[in-house]
């Protein structure tokens, strides 16, 4: 457990300096994901990475189950906003139904099209 | 109103000067507002469950809700709730390196569809920045809460991370992308229909990858395909959203 936290720690701190150095715009957190994820694609066939792979597993796991709680501290934060909210509402609510429609529709579209031509190809 | 009658004895009974200074330790502990966050979740996420994972009755949005209401209700300024929730917060930072996991142990299937998944995830990601921006200009909405909306469609941690370097505000970033993942998880299966789409995969990861985690749960609750392309749709449009994004915003 101790040496996944240390891990995943690690490699956030790793994003984190990333980002500041590099002044790069991407969230540090995000840098330390693709570090992590390009590390785990390099010791895929390492049998010594085993024991250490399922330790990451079991912490993500358990991190990523309570993913939502995380998000109420800064959520809460809307009420700090409520009035440029409240000016919007509908323009905002607007934006967030017709974009999400759209691009749910685009999306499945474009895959499904890709997908049957590849059925028919094979 | 006996019980009232009683109530009000006992209050009678506390010494006043004893209660408020209990009251000051609570507020300037996270103790109590740890406890606080946490409980708002398990009722919350008690009540999602009990509906039978009725859409609207997200935990998050739910928890929020709670929690905002009991500071509006006692004058409870945000900075003292956030001073004391803080370490709740940190682990956003960490979960958002986990990512990294689920996205691996899809990898074998991400390179067995890799052309279709690719070329869907980038028009999709694209498009969602593109639409999003021009109808928020559209309406001539103020310029920070443009930028809380780009990131919308994406993963929380990722989008709040996204939102707070291009100058959005993160906490209306966490809000809307509920809200999107709200809307598009009770419409989606609508949409999909309508467009007569049968491909469960490709419905799972445009699910995913429109309207991240809660659409992902959705997606997974109906079918297990339609899932996993899901949770594959929502980690790498998350990557690529928070390239996509500052790098639009630099080019307009």
């Amino acid at each position: 457990m101790l040496n996944s936290v240390f891990i995943i720690l690690l490699y956030q701190l790793i994003g984190e300096l990333f980002q500041k150095f590099f002044g790069l715009s991407i969230p540090g957190p995000v840098i330390g994901l693709v570090l992590l994820l390009l590390t785990l694609l390099l010791i895929q066939k390492r049998e010594r990475a085993v024991p250490i792979k399922e330790d990451l597993y079991n912490s993500a796991e358990i991190l990523l189950n309570y993913l939502p709680l995380l998000f109420i501290p800064v959520g809460v934060g809307v009420v700090m906003h409520l009035s440029l909210l409240e000016d919007n509402l509908a323009s905002v609510v607007l934006v967030i139904i017709l974009g999400t429609l759209l691009t749910l529709a685009l999306t499945g579209y474009v895959m499904e099209k890709i997908l049957r031509k590849k059925t028919q190809d094979d | 109103m006996l019980w009232k009658k009683f109530l009000e004895r006992k209050l009678k009974m506390i010494d006043q000067d004893k209660l408020y200074s209990i009251w000051v330790y609570l507020q300037a502990e996270p103790l109590f507002w740890l406890t606080l966050t946490i409980g708002s979740y398990l009722i919350a996420d008690m009540a999602y469950k009990k509906s039978n994972l009725f859409p609207l009755l997200n935990p998050v949005a739910m928890s929020v809700l709670i929690v905002s209401l009991i500071l509006i209700l006692f004058d409870i300024k945000y900075e003292r709730y956030f001073d004391g929730a803080k370490f709740i917060h940190f682990l956003l930072g960490p979960a958002t390196v986990a990512l990294a996991i689920p996205i691996y142990k899809k990898w074998n299937l991400i390179i067995l569809n890799c052309k279709a998944i690719l070329i869907s995830l980038i028009l999709g990601s694209t498009f969602a920045i593109l639409i999003t921006y021009s109808l928020s200009l559209y309406l001539e909405l103020p310029k920070e809460l443009i930028m809380s909306l780009l990131p919308r469609n994406v993963t929380a941690p990722i989008a709040m991370g996204i939102s707070e370097i291009i100058g959005g505000i993160p906490s209306l970033t966490a809000i809307i992308t509920i809200l999107t993942g709200v809307v598009g998880a009770s419409l989606g299966v609508f949409v999909f229909d309508v467009m007569k789409l049968k491909n469960m995969d490709a419905r799972g990861f445009s699910l995913g990858l429109t309207s991240h985690g809660i659409g992902t749960a959705r997606a997974m609750s109906r079918n297990k395909n339609a899932g996993v392309y899901a949770a594959v749709g929502m980690g790498l449009s998350g990557l690529l959203t928070s390239i996509l994004v500052p790098l639009f915003l630099k080019i307009i």
